[in-house]
């Protein structure tokens, strides 16, 4: 009982770090009917940011800083550079070019920092609190349930209560009818990428201490996990991501807790071929009308 | 320019890639006026409101707006300068409720108090949203997301509006109300339309002057009254 309950806290805790970078993924989805799957290198190159600062300064929190303001500025630059100018003629063009920049992004990496696994230390323990002999959470794991909640919380809220909250919502549904009514679609493009990065950026410093260090390719299979978080909870959904993500954390947790950790990455991805195959719009997707 | 004139086009020509649509175009629009322009279908009626409000890049001519140079200005300024469009289909986003779809037609206005009296405005000039406020637009009638959008354009509190084909899948009821709507606004507030209409009867009934579209070019400039009073000029060019 005590090995079941500590594999849901921690799938739980992995699950939570999944939805935020779901978040990530659905955020892009809905401002520019792309993937990012270039959203995990990215996470990466912000991570090495976050941890170069924390040790420059001594100061966990002020490298935790840097990075999300380093995905901020990440998302910005590669929206308005790169994918900006991608024709969307197909709608493989953007998946080529994010493809394109993980090339470049984590060559970038291993040319700057090498391509050895580096540590990342945690602000806070990670040894799990035990109460009545029963393992809980660490006061990392509340950490990240804390963090990822308030990142979560902060998005509803700006999409649904602020004016470029429902700026960036009416330009991603309908950006022709948004521009005549005067909201700067570009612009609100440019900041969905950047909040989208940021967002990453926070999932990349909360799970690069749990696996093997900083890495130029430290983000690819929890790329792959959140991708699959995305889909299970459906692309167009926030909520969604969120369900999808602790899904996923949990269904990982119990596969490598009771089968073995080598077998997690068929898991996660005959997860996503189940989904694909039996409900490819998602757990939350809702039928959509059509005129005919 | 006189002081009355709104819009003034010069020599407009317009199209989608090598395919022209519009010809020299030549149009004055005076303040406080309902323009209907009418035309058999392909002859260039929505394109030209298109280009007008910058959605269809000119290739030349002019667009001048109470004395300022449209030309080149990004479709989503439009709006600032004090043209507003209800595109064709209405442009309802059916993803947001009832009162973000009219919030949204005033977020740009720095008059924070005026944008929030226009939205009372709205309300008050539309009870069926006012009652349906929460309502995602995809849940409203037809009649309803046309009021919606209207509304939604009066927020913004243009000097132009551009109505397209407003009565398109409404009921003869609704087009009626819609109408004396567009009446009712002319009157009291001085609003000016620019109204392209399949339905010629509805335009002709409201409209001050009406303009008739034929491959891409103005063939006929007269009163609304003359032209629906008129029935050879009516026959020729209307085909009714």
């Amino acid at each position: 009982m005590d090995r079941f309950l500590f594999l849901t806290l921690d799938g739980l805790s992995r699950g939570a770090v999944y939805a935020a970078f779901a978040l990530a993924l659905v955020l892009i989805w809905r401002a520019a009917r792309a993937v990012n799957f270039a959203q995990g290198a990215m996470a990466a190159a912000t991570a090495y940011v976050g941890y170069g600062v924390a040790a420059a300064t001594g100061s966990y929190w002020i490298g935790f800083l840097t990075a999300i303001a380093a995905g901020l500025l990440l998302g910005a630059a590669v929206e308005r550079i790169v994918m900006r100018h991608v024709g969307h003629a197909s709608p493989l063009s953007p998946v080529i070019v994010a493809l394109g920049l993980v090339l470049v992004i984590q060559a970038a990496l291993g040319i700057v920092y090498g391509n050895e696994f580096r540590p990342a230390p945690t602000p806070l323990s990670r040894s799990a609190v035990t109460i009545g002999g029963l393992r809980l959470l660490s006061p990392y794991d509340l950490f990240v349930f804390g963090a990822v909640g308030v990142v979560v919380v902060a998005l509803a809220w700006i999409f649904a209560r602020t004016a470029v909250g429902l700026r960036m919502r009416a330009a991603a549904f309908a950006p022709d009818v948004a521009r005549l009514l005067g909201v700067r679609v570009g612009g609100m493009l440019t900041l969905g990428w950047a909040l989208a990065s940021a967002v990453g950026a926070l999932a990349a410093m909360l799970i690069v201490p749990t696996e093997l260090g900083l890495h130029p390719n430290a983000m690819d299979l929890v790329f792959v996990s959140a991708f699959t978080s995305a889909v299970v909870g459906g692309l167009e959904s926030p909520p969604g991501a969120v369900v999808g993500g602790l899904a996923v954390g949990l269904a990982l947790s119990y596969v490598g807790g009771y089968v073995g950790s080598d077998v997690t990455p068929l898991a996660v991805l005959t997860l996503l071929l189940a989904v694909l195959l039996i409900r490819p719009g998602g757990l939350f997707a809702t039928t959509t009308a059509r005129q005919v | 320019m006189t002081a009355e004139e709104l819009l003034t086009v010069r020599d407009l020509a317009a199209g989608y890639g090598a395919v022209p649509v519009l010809r020299d175009v030549d149009l004055t629009i005076h303040t406080g006026t309902i323009v209907a322009v009418v035309g058999a279908n392909g002859a260039g009626k929505t394109t030209l409101l298109r280009t007008l409000c910058g959605m269809v890049p000119a290739s030349a001519g002019q667009v001048v707006l109470a004395g300022a140079d449209l030309r080149g200005v990004p479709v989503e300024e439009v709006v600032r300068r004090g043209m507003a469009h209800v595109p064709e289909g209405r442009g309802v986003i059916g993803e947001l409720t009832v009162h973000e779809n009219l919030r949204l037609g005033g977020l740009w206005r720095r008059d924070r108090a005026d944008a929030a009296r226009a939205l009372d405005e709205v309300y008050q000039l539309f009870e069926p949203l006012a009652r349906r406020r929460r309502w995602h637009g995809h849940q409203l009638s037809g009649g309803e997301r046309q009021m919606l959008a209207l509304g939604r354009a009066l927020v913004a509190r243009p000097r132009l509006l551009l109505l397209d084909e407003p009565s398109l899948g409404l009921a003869p009821r609704v087009i009626t109300q819609i109408m004396a709507l567009l009446r009712r606004l002319r009157d009291e507030t001085g609003l000016t339309v620019l109204l392209v209409e399949q339905n010629v009867h509805g335009a002709l009934s409201v409209a001050d002057e009406a303009v008739v579209m034929s491959l891409g070019r103005i063939v006929v400039r007269a009163p609304a009254a003359r032209l629906r009073d008129d029935e050879s000029l009516r026959h020729h060019y209307l085909g009714f």
